[in-house]
């Protein structure tokens, strides 16, 4: 448990929150129609005459948008339906061309499963997954385009999308937020959503309700369209003390449809219970029930990418790295690949250290991705055979990374470049220390008189002196057997 | 050249006895002639008409004319055609030029058919009498004896029947949801064939009840039906609920016969109020089957009597959200207003007729959530039992033989005011149509009045080969060579 708690004046009370997301699916056409599902185009580009519901047009079921709902599913841990239906929901507005959208509200395609979330202080819960089903989304409606008409775009319309509804398990903003980030991680992995908020191919409607411990549900609120995980915590936040209030003035919370404004940082309501949509829900009857084969599924899941969790697994056991870096190296698919590689052809533990460390600070510091990232694995383990073989030191290498992210030169080019090339030549290096001694003689005779400390002091001095490059290893040796002279 | 029938209009076509531009311009004068009084047309495409026929007359010189080449017909006029009107003889779809061509349309005009125009129906398919439409009802050619009173051709196909009858096209589409082209065949003394739902595409046909919605043909004569069917009918993968399987060729099972065959007599269809003639005729119609060779053997069909009301259960509720999509927004008659609420309002208010808007709330209310199981779902069960009173007689016997509907056309002026009274007239027609199996309805005699009277074969499902060969038998024995008032060949 989190133990997110709202202090009232009448004691603490829990919040139980419960998301719908819409995750729009990746696939070359939409959900019954041939057209492009691609998102962006010219407005009214990506239209078929099936989309824009003109007369006699039928919907024909997407086999790949089954498929990616059958493979999210499978990534959930979920009951796969191999019997589902589609559903009209009937209902009028300028954006939906038929007057109903196509669903699936009796016989969902995917039905329960479970999302794993990690929390900050590395508890682990479980959020249950009611259901997932495929749907069809509305076009967009533009009222800013002109003083006194709106106008529509339907590229969206038809576009196929994954409602995934979660159980009232989640317990704090927090939760929410974890969850949400990792639902989009398995669907990345997944290659079934690409779970970019900004672009409205994932957002989250948002259920929100406060309880005191040990009762009953309460009437809930939905916040509907959270476009970003920041978003969706900071609204169950203010939707939850908002309740609070009410309860706690004597009043009751009713059961609607709100809207978060972020600027704000409020709910406002959308419409009453009174006001909410009938729906009307019933088969379509242009469309035969779904029926799935066992050894499709089965298919599916033989060809399914390693996930998350299975990956993190795997690579604290290949590699003997934390629970910690294993956790930051799979947050996306690509890291973990890039790891793995340089993993492979160096020190693991080393390649740990650089990639999370010095590695990460560069490509924060550059604006880089890890897929735009000027320094490719293949580069980053040049730079740690170069360690490992001591051409250069740890202090230098890091110079030298630097380097390789402003000019995009290779590790060697570099070290020759600036003639960085540690000195492993013992006479040099006790040469510089000799001179070191007789230059501080004062230092010498302190230490002699037992100040240890001093060793740090001479052994800096012998580095500054030699540019960094010397071997530090060799450094100490020679240092111990001269102060012992 | 008013008594050819499809079949021998192809063979004079073919042994160039006669050329395609003639037998067109022949029925596109008959239409300018007689269309005025009988309204069957909503649209002549006198134009494209001729360029097809000089076109089917360039193939029919060669040895590659397709089966249909050159054969002019009737579109019911819920059939989408490409860049030609498309009304569903509603107002809202009054100016409405699709950019595309239906499927059931595209498979006529790629076996060489030529199409004359559009044929008016009920608003939407939706009504028994052609009184519906946006463009005028339809007149049945067909008179009483000694009257002049205009009656009915029947609905939806109204148009596509008393075309056929009139002698304005050699055949016709229509579609059938609850007995539309059924009905109007009996009506207006022709044949038509609802096949098994599936058999045909429904792409880019105007949705009513998209569950129930089948085309057919509607002609003269069996064989005409036959001819046409296997044209129309096949798998499209752009209708999900079409049916993969080949098309016979229908023609080769004209003359079977029904040596042996059985032939189930529903006690259900039998009801008091059942008027006399059409009793008659019926046990005329078992005698010409027995007499062929044919074992009749009673059967019922307990469920029958829940038919028409689960019927207009199912097929409003689906209509409701199928005709949602006509909101003036993106095509057809837009009506502006303050705000978008308004503008629907408007627009639908004045787009839809009366027996349309009407439906659309009756569909609309049995979906309503507190009313669903009572209404949409209960109905839905009561289909699945009729269904299973079909598959249990068909355990029994190959085909069913009732009467097509429960009256001969009436007057314009004595249509019911009161909608069920109307919605009477498929009672016998709906219970194939819920259980999807194929019937055909055939001329089989006249009643007092003079006007025709048909019978309706039921058959199992994708055996309408059974129907044809059982219909042409009977056609046969009642050699029913009546013509109606209005006939181009009266005054020819």
């Amino acid at each position: 448990m989190s133990g997110y708690i709202i202090e009232g004046a009448t004691g603490p009370w829990e919040i139980v929150v419960g998301l719908e997301v819409h995750a729009q699916v990746i696939s070359h056409a939409k959900l019954f129609s041939g057209a492009s599902a691609e998102y962006g185009g010219e407005p009214n580009t990506h239209v078929s005459l099936i989309d824009a519901g003109f007369p006699g047009m039928l919907p024909v079921i997407n086999a790949e948008c089954v498929a990616q709902a059958v493979r999210t599913g499978l990534g959930l841990n979920a009951q796969i339906h191999l019997m589902s239906r589609f559903d009209r929901k009937n209902y009028f507005y300028a954006d939906l061309p038929q007057g109903y959208q196509i669903s699936q509200f009796a016989h969902p395609i995917v039905g329960e499963g479970q999302v794993e979330i990690e929390l900050a202080n590395g508890s682990v819960r479980h959020i249950g997954v009611t259901r997932l089903h495929l749907e069809q989304d509305a076009g967009k409606s533009m009222h800013d385009q002109d003083p006194t008409r709106s106008f529509i775009d339907l590229n969206r319309a038809g576009v196929a999308l994954m409602e995934i509804v979660s159980e009232p398990d989640i317990r704090s903003p927090e939760e929410a937020g974890a969850y949400l980030r990792k639902l989009r991680q398995i669907l990345r992995y997944l290659g079934t959503c690409d779970g970019n908020m900004e672009e409205g191919s994932m957002r989250a409607d948002v259920n929100v309700s406060v309880r005191k411990a040990g009762e009953e549900y309460r009437t809930r609120c939905e916040i509907k369209n959270v476009n970003s995980i920041r978003y969706v915590m900071q609204a169950i936040e203010v939707e939850a003390a908002r309740q609070v209030e009410i309860w706690e003035a004597g009043g009751t919370v009713d059961q609607e449809t709100r809207l978060f404004d972020h600027v704000r940082s409020e709910t406002r309501s959308l419409r009453s219970k009174e006001d909410a949509h009938d729906y009307r829900y019933f088969p379509d009857p242009d469309l035969l029930p779904l029926l799935i084969e066992r050894d499709w599924v089965e298919g599916l899941r033989a060809a399914l990418p390693e996930l998350p969790e299975a990956k993190r697994e795997r690579l604290e056991k290949t590699y003997g790295i934390s629970r910690y870096e294993s956790g930051v190296l799979t947050v996306e698919q690509g890291i973990a690949d890039f790891y793995e590689t340089v993993a492979k052809g160096s020190d693991p533990r080393l390649a740990v250290t650089w990639m999370l460390g010095d590695f990460f600070a560069a490509l924060n510091r550059t604006g880089a991705t890890i897929e735009t990232s000027p320094v490719k694995a293949e580069g980053l383990m040049e730079l740690l055979a170069l360690i490992t073989d001591s051409t250069i030191n740890g202090k230098i290498a890091k110079e030298v990374l630097e380097d390789m992210f402003e000019t995009g030169d290779s590790a060697s080019v570099i070290v020759e470049r600036k003639g960085l090339r540690q000195v492993t030549d013992t006479g040099a290096i006790e040469a510089e220390i000799r001179t070191i001694l007789s230059a501080h003689a004062d230092k010498l005779a302190e230490y002699k008189s037992g100040k240890d400390k001093l060793f740090g002091f001479f052994v800096g001095q012998t580095m500054k002196a030699m540019k960094g490059k010397a071997n530090p290893a060799m450094v100490n040796e020679l240092l111990v057997k001269l102060l012992a002279e | 050249m008013h008594d050819l029938t499809l079949a021998s209009a192809r063979k004079a076509l073919r042994e160039r006895r006669l050329s395609a531009v003639e037998l067109t311009d022949h029925f596109l004068a008959s239409i300018r002639k007689f269309d005025g009084e009988i309204n069957s047309f909503v649209t002549v495409t006198e134009d494209q008409a001729r360029a097809g026929a000089r076109a089917a007359d360039a193939l029919l010189a060669t040895d590659n004319a397709p089966s249909l080449c050159g054969l002019p017909l009737g579109i019911k006029d819920l059939f989408c055609t490409n860049g030609v009107r498309t009304t569903a003889s509603s107002n809202i779809l009054r100016n409405f030029v699709p950019p595309y061509e239906s499927t059931v349309t595209s498979n006529l005009l790629a076996d060489g058919a030529i199409f004359l125009g559009k044929m008016n129906l009920d608003e939407f398919a939706m009504g028994s009498t052609n009184m519906t439409s946006a463009f005028g009802p339809v007149t049945n050619p067909w008179r009483r004896k000694n009257s002049d009173v205009k009656l009915v051709p029947g609905g939806s196909s109204g148009g596509s029947a008393a075309a056929v009858a009139a002698g304005l096209a050699l055949g016709t589409t229509g579609t059938d949801t609850g007995g539309s082209i059924r009905q109007p065949a009996a009506f207006c003394g022709i044949t038509g064939i609802k096949p098994t739902y599936g058999r045909c595409s429904r792409f880019g046909t105007i949705a009513f009840a998209s569950s129930l919605d089948q085309a057919g043909p509607m002609a003269r004569t069996m064989e005409d039906c036959a001819i046409l069917l296997e044209s129309m009918a096949g798998f499209d993968p752009k209708d999900s609920t079409s049916v993969d399987r080949p098309v016979p060729r229908y023609e080769d099972a004209l003359e079977r016969g029904v040596k042996g065959l059985k032939v189930g007599i529903p006690r259900e269809y039998r009801p008091d109020t059942l008027p006399a003639d059409i009793a008659a005729l019926w046990d005329q119609g078992i005698a010409w089957l027995r007499d062929a060779g044919a074992e009749i053997v009673d059967v019922s069909l307990p469920h029958t009597k829940y038919g028409l009301p689960t019927y207009y259960i199912v097929a409003l509720a689906e209509a409701s959200s199928n005709l949602a999509r006509y909101d003036g927004v993106r095509f057809g008659e837009r009506v502006d207003a303050g705000t978008l609420d308004e503008l629907y309002e408007a627009t639908r208010h004045a787009g839809f007729g009366e027996e349309v808007r009407r439906r659309i709330l009756m569909g609309t209310y049995v979906l309503s959530s507190g009313y669903y199981d009572a209404y949409y779902l209960r109905a839905q069960k009561v289909r699945t039992l009729i269904q299973r009173d079909f598959l249990n007689a068909f355990e029994k016997v190959d085909v069913l033989l009732t009467p097509t509907a429960p009256s001969a056309a009436f007057a314009h002026s004595e249509r019911p005011t009161d909608p069920v009274q109307i919605y009477l007239n498929d009672i016998f027609t709906v219970p194939a149509s819920m259980a999807g199996v194929p019937a055909l309805s055939l001329p089989a005699g006249l009643d007092h009045d003079g006007l025709p009277l048909g019978l309706q074969l039921i058959g199992r499902y994708f055996e309408e080969e059974t129907l044809f060969a059982a219909g042409r038998v009977m056609e046969k024995a009642a050699g029913f060579t009546h013509k109606p008032a209005l006939h181009a060949g009266a005054f020819a």
